[in-house]
């Protein structure tokens, strides 16, 4: 492996570094105030579940004591639009070797984010960068989620705002495709979609109808698309 | 002991989300058509998807009305816009959106 594509997978997983580590501890930190449980239980979190609001959420199931099939429903509304990552990447990951089932298994929204929009580095194909991407993602996202844990409510107040940090890669990556893509309705279809479905729906589950109706006009659309390519 | 299920029904549970596609569409030799579609197109809707996923939590109708979240998403929009640099985006319009909630908002 070349020293030089490692470089450039931690420059592409810098904003991730940065916002796991604060997330992550933010987790470990309410795990400790609700629930009282230690560092082991946050590793352990962080090793398998490796996903952000998933982890909170069970935060305040823990606490409560929800059921097992309450857990279930909540987390598979709170997690749905990893069925979307999936989807996209059926056939990019279909040849993707031993690693496969990991990568699959560290599809979070920046691995996703990163994975989709950045182009390896020279000297690495294309799906061992996705596997260190999302390898460097899950050691930040256990790092954090354990420092917090340790760390507890000592972490200067000062950080407030941090976790924008992730807001900000989507943007950004947003913003790039914009430029960088002369058709632009699906970038579209996407924001107006999930921003009227949480108009209608409650928070907990405007993600489900926002990408039934995503996927609906994407297809509604694929017509016209093919019309464009054509011309 | 209920603590160890709970996680352990949250783990499995995020993971299926994960590999349902593939286990699904990723089978044959062949990927069908409408994935194939789905997959090229996606990438730019759960972008923008993302983006608004990320305010679900501003309050616009209460104080401060989301105007720190829309200008530090302003400031990363306009900073790549002008430089296109991805780092500096993204780092930039961080810092300047704490600025924003610790000092002025």
């Amino acid at each position: 492996m070349k020293k030089k594509a490692l470089h450039q997978v931690f420059r592409d997983t810098l904003p991730v570094l940065t916002g796991y580590l604060f997330l992550g501890a933010g987790f470990g930190i309410l795990l400790r105030e609700e629930t009282g449980y230690g560092i082991s239980w946050a590793f352990f979190m962080g090793l398998f579940m490796f996903a952000g609001s998933g982890q909170y959420l069970a935060v305040s199931l823990l606490a409560s004591g929800a059921s097992l099939i309450s857990t279930a429903i909540a987390t598979l509304l709170v997690n749905a639009r990893h069925l979307f990552y999936g989807i996209s990447l059926v056939d990019d990951y279909k040849d993707a070797g031993p690693r496969k089932n990991y990568m699959i298994f560290g599809l979070t929204d920046e691995t996703y984010t990163l994975v989709t929009q950045n182009q390896p580095p020279e000297g690495m194909s294309r799906h061992a960068y996705c596997f260190w991407v999302t390898l460097c993602d899950h050691i930040y996202w256990i790092c954090g989620c354990v420092l917090g844990n340790i760390l507890g409510a000592t972490l200067p107040i000062s950080f407030e705002g941090v976790e924008f940090v992730l807001t900000a890669l989507f943007v950004t990556m947003f913003v790039e495709q914009w430029l960088s893509n002369t058709n632009h309705r699906p970038a579209i279809i996407g924001v107006m979609s999930t921003a009227l479905c949480l108009l209608i729906f409650a928070k907990e589950l405007f993600l489900i109808p926002s990408m039934a109706l995503i996927a609906i006009l994407l297809v509604i659309s694929r017509k016209t698309a093919r019309r464009d390519v054509c011309a | 002991m209920h603590s160890i299920w709970i996680i352990a029904v949250a783990a499995v549970v995020t993971a299926a989300t994960r590999f349902l596609p593939f286990l699904i569409f990723g089978q044959g030799k062949k990927t069908p058509d409408i994935i194939v579609y789905l997959g090229k197109v996606l990438p730019y809707a759960i972008m923008g998807m993302l983006v608004v996923y990320c305010l679900k939590d501003v309050r616009f109708l209460s104080a401060p009305y989301g105007i720190p979240e829309l200008l530090g998403c302003a400031a990363v929009a306009a900073l790549h816009i002008w430089k296109r640099n991805t780092l500096l985006s993204i780092g930039v319009g961080t810092v300047f959106y704490m600025l924003l909630v610790q000092f002025i908002f």
